[in-house]
């Protein structure tokens, strides 16, 4: 079953057109990673489906409800966990408030909850007094997905959540991931982190300028002589 | 910027139609009976319960079937007026004809008008129009706000009473209660005020101009504030609030040659009228110059100006103090037509230059002239109620509309009513989530 | 009488006018919090308030005796209708002078004057309305408060105390709500990241307008217990706008508890900068106050930010 539809979506900033037309699809229980360098619109993709950027043209469908036009708060509510770029953690709050946000439209199983995050990120339940903007990037990573996972979403949206962390992090992120998927989360992953990103998801898209340039099983991409060459780094 | 999407109307006519109503509502108690204060609620029943608005309710419906027509929120009209006044001026500044044919209308025109009239059109139009073209460097040109303006303003008045006396019936009169021991010619003084008010900038500048737009905008408020808090509390020195009286009018006398400026407002009119006229060329090539380019692009972007090795501060501080000393200037030949005392020198005049900047449209020369002509022109024209209609607007209500003109611009048509073109490229841009289109810092309002 | 004989006089009416301060100057901060933006038009909130409680006051007041119990009711009252007359000002503030100008993304500029046009619009107006000569409260409505507390040699009249009681109990309510409630998560996750936010479910146009709202309710209580003390007139707001505003910038501004400080060390300052100086620069006291802050420590007392516990 499809969970998440992108089709035909543009977005211009001013005479500027970051997605020329970008279509994508998330079915039900996958990961499905999306790759491409600096300023592709990989960012740009998340923003719009979660409703931070309006698009211009195009359709977008969780669960064939659409979520064009509507505000960030309604497509949270409506089950899409956004975790963003340079993780944005609620600098002077403290751990457990920021995971008290995640959950803010709901609190019914807020310590329920709570106790999940702390048992994925047990660095976290070490720290859940501290304000968020004295973690460290790892430990902010953690408290940005366990922060998305309190709102109990149907679809997980990741932007880089390998971006300035170090290899042996990006590994226990990424482990964490691979659990939260199995636990039933679909996962849509933005990452400049090609390999790791391929290894792990089931199929995987690559946005050039704007552009979807390439789109298949994530074993094939990872051994697709462009992929390998520009996002893999060989050859 | 976020994008928190805004777009989202739950129904955009209903919005509309809804909003066209208030306004109409609006207006009909602005310009309804007053109230007092024991009866408070009187000024907007007997504005409502009252058969006129119906005619307002008419004019909303009116409003709502013209913008829903038009497709657009904006007030018709005024780009009709704006392509004409373009064509008439030539907003690129190879026009002439356009040029001396308002020039013309400016000489001209008042010739026709009653001595009352142009006694207002040299001091409410005139000296507005030259205040605005100063406080237009500030706004306009450097994107600062500064509600302080006014008190330049008061310097270039108090300066020329400390420099001047006169003789009344035969005794020698000093209009403030200490004087300079060497006494001038009032257009002597106007260097002095110039330099004094330029200096004051400088000085209040200096320290506060690093600070963010929105902080600086109340640091000038508050100097503003302070000088008049001064000027009505120093009585040694300033004469308090019985103000300064005996300032002489201007004269000139050269070898044999000899004129004053007398009771009559028109040479005082056309004196400033050239003095605006030079201003207006003078602030024209500022712009085009480096400095007004370094300003554009302080606005535009002030971390990427600073990065090119733009010197950001001194630019703005250059700016602040032109406008400062413009405003000392008005002073100086406001002082020497009218008596004044600290009441003269209010945050609501400040407020004033500022609205006429905005109405003739930020940035803009031409602007900030029209807007203290259109203003002030109709502020005059309604102290008498209006043939037929019966419409006037009592003295003590003027800002209330100047408050809601203020509003109305900045909802509807922020770029004034002849926008630079400039300005009005970096305000669509900066709708647009880049750059800033003034100095406040690039920080970002959310949602 | 010298500055120590004096100083609990000073202190006491410092404080009280301090405590003033504070509930306005919250509505400074806290709009700065969620849009970082000055709101200009604050203190005429603040004036609409007062005339709301002070009309309300009047129109309630039944003719005859008043006792104490009474009394106690008509404060209350005008209390209500001080905070719902500004909280109903500030709601239409941010629809008219704010929401237009963030649906297009206006620049920061555009908000400042287009809130300097709004406070101009609606003290003027209020003028026309309500009379241009400043109002007081019915003088019969605290006859019976002849008794005066005297609180080491100060005196303190309990109109004073009630100014005061008032002032702190909003405080506290207020310190409460940004901490400890839905919305106050809501003003505080918007003040420190809106775009994130509103990826939590937070309706950031909601919250900003709740914000105003909150801001309103205070001022427009805070503007009733001014002119109990003193009167009510169109060209109110103004002064003690500024001083409010200073309170905030002095606290730190976009800080809850920031805001009480400087309300209250505002205060006393000014009260004791006015016994050296004279009563005429109170207000310069104030400015002064203002400038120096902003130069040598923009960032206020306690810092900005809209913190932890508020």
């Amino acid at each position: 079953m499809t969970l998440l539809v992108v089709d035909d979506v543009v977005v211009r900033y001013g005479a500027v057109e970051a997605l020329k037309g970008i279509s994508l699809s998330v079915e039900q229980g996958e990961v499905v990673t999306l790759l491409g360098s600096n300023g592709a619109g990989k960012t740009t993709t998340l923003r719009t489906i979660s409703g931070l950027h309006a698009p211009a043209r195009g359709t977008i469908l969780l669960d064939g409800e659409p979520l064009t036009g509507k505000p960030p708060h309604e497509v949270a509510a409506m089950g899409v966990g956004h975790v963003p770029e340079g993780r944005r953690v609620f600098p002077r709050m403290s751990v457990n408030e920021n995971l008290e946000m995640g959950a803010y439209r709901d609190r019914s199983h807020l310590k329920e909850d709570t106790d999940r995050v702390f048992q994925l990120f047990p660095r976290l339940a070490e720290r859940r007094e501290q304000q968020g903007g004295t973690l460290s990037g790892g430990e902010q990573q953690m408290l940005a997905i366990g922060r998305a996972l309190m709102s109990r979403p149907r679809v997980l949206l990741l932007d880089e959540p390998s971006m300035g962390l170090a290899p042996l992090i990006v590994q226990t992120i990424f482990e964490i991931i691979k659990q939260v998927n199995d636990e039933g989360v679909t996962v849509l992953l933005v990452e400049q982190n090609a390999a790791q990103a391929l290894r792990l998801a089931d199929r995987g898209y690559v946005l050039e300028t704007g552009t979807m340039a390439m789109d298949g099983a994530a074993k094939d991409l990872l051994v697709d002589d462009r992929v390998r060459q520009v996002y893999l780094g060989e050859g | 910027m976020t994008t928190a999407v805004s777009a989202r109307l739950s129904s955009p006519l209903a919005r509309r139609l809804g909003g066209c109503l208030f306004l109409a509502l609006v207006t009909a108690v602005v310009t309804g009976p007053d109230g007092s204060n024991v009866h408070p609620l009187d000024g907007v029943k007997n504005s409502l319960l009252n058969t006129r608005v119906f005619g307002f309710l008419v004019f909303g419906l009116l409003l709502f079937a013209v913008t829903s027509l038009s497709g657009r929120t904006k007030p018709i009209g005024l780009t009709q007026v704006r392509t004409r006044l373009s064509q008439a001026v030539g907003q690129r500044g190879t026009r002439p004809t356009g040029y001396l044919l308002l020039l013309a209308i400016a000489v001209l025109v008042p010739l026709q008008l009653s001595p009352a009239a142009q006694g207002s059109l040299f001091l409410d139009v005139g000296i507005y129009a030259l205040l605005a073209l100063g406080l237009n460097v500030v706004v306009g040109y450097a994107g600062l706000l500064d509600l302080g303006y006014i008190a330049f303003y008061a310097i270039g008045a108090y300066t020329t009473a400390y420099f001047t006396s006169s003789v009344i019936n035969g005794k020698v009169v000093y209009p403030l209660p200490v004087h300079s021991p060497l006494l001038l010619n009032p257009f002597f003084v106007f260097p002095i005020a110039v330099l004094i008010a330029s200096v004051a900038g400088i000085i209040l500048g200096g320290p506060t101009l690093r600070l963010r737009g929105d902080y600086l905008a109340i640091v000038t408020l508050g100097f503003g504030e302070i000088v008049q808090i001064l000027a009505r509390n120093s009585d040694p020195l300033t004469n308090g609030s019985r103000g300064a009286f005996g300032v002489p009018p201007l004269s000139l006398h050269i070898g044999g040659f000899s004129y004053t400026w007398g009771q009559d407002a028109l040479p005082y009119y056309y004196l400033l009228l050239g003095i605006v006229v030079v201003v207006m060329i003078a602030f024209s090539r500022l712009e085009r110059s480096r400095i007004g380019r370094a300003l554009a692009a302080i606005r535009e972007d002030e971390v990427a100006a600073e990065a090119s090795g733009v010197q950001t501060l001194r630019y703005k501080l250059l700016a602040f103090a032109i406008g400062a000393s413009t405003s000392g200037f008005a002073g100086v030949l406001y002082a020497t037509r009218q008596f004044f005392n600290p009441e003269t020198f209010s945050l609501q005049a400040s407020i004033l230059v500022l609205t006429i900047v905005i109405f003739g449209g930020m940035g803009n020369i031409f602007g900030a002239v029209l807007g203290a002509v259109v203003l002030q022109g109709l502020a005059y024209i309604l102290r008498d109620p209006i043939p037929l209609i019966g419409f006037k607007v009592p003295d003590a209500d003027r800002f209330v509309y100047f408050g809601a003109v203020i509003m109305i611009m900045m909802v509807f048509r922020p770029q004034g009513l002849v926008p630079s073109r400039r300005r009005k490229r970096e305000i669509t841009m900066s709708e647009q989530g880049m750059g800033s289109a003034d100095s406040l810092g690039s920080g970002e309002v959310s949602a | 009488m010298s500055f120590v004989d004096q100083f609990w006089q000073l202190t006491v009416t410092g404080l009280l006018v301090g405590a003033i301060y504070a509930v306005i100057a919250l509505g400074y901060t806290l709009v700065y919090g969620v849009l970082q933006l000055i709101n200009f038009a604050h203190s005429e909130v603040f004036m609409l308030g007062a005339f709301g409680g002070l009309f309300a006051v009047r129109a309630l007041l039944p003719s005859g005796n008043i006792n104490a119990l009474l009394s106690v009711l008509l404060v209350l009252a005008g209390l209500a209708f001080g905070a719902a007359s500004g909280g109903l000002a500030a709601f239409a503030l941010e629809r008219t002078a704010y929401r237009p100008l963030r649906r297009r993304g206006a620049p920061r500029l555009a908000y400042l004057i287009s809130a300097i046009g709004a406070s101009l619009f609606a003290s003027n107006l209020a003028g026309k309305e309500f009379g241009r000569d400043s109002v007081n409260l019915p003088k019969d409505l605290f006859t019976y408060n002849t008794e005066v507390f005297s609180v080491f040699g100060a005196r303190v009249s309990s109109q004073d105390l009630v100014v005061f009681l008032v002032a702190l109990a909003m405080l506290l309510i207020l310190d409460r709500v940004v901490s400890g409630t839905q919305l106050g998560r809501g003003i505080r996750a918007v003040a420190q990241d809106a775009d994130t936010a509103s990826l939590m479910g937070v309706n950031v146009e909601r919250v900003i307008v709740r914000t105003f709202v909150i801001g309103g309710l205070l001022a427009g209580a805070g503007g009733f217990l001014y002119a109990m003390k003193f009167n009510a007139s169109f060209t109110m707001g103004f002064i003690p706008g500024v001083k409010a505003f200073t309170a905030a910038v002095l606290g730190g501004i976009g800080n809850v508890r920031g805001a009480v400080l400087g309300g209250l060390v505002l205060g006393l300052v000014e009260n004791y900068g006015q016994f050296f100086l004279g009563a005429d620069y109170t207000d310069v006291v104030a400015f002064m106050v203002l400038v120096l802050i902003l130069l040598v420590r923009p960032s206020g007392l306690l810092g900005e930010r809209l913190g932890r516990a508020a």
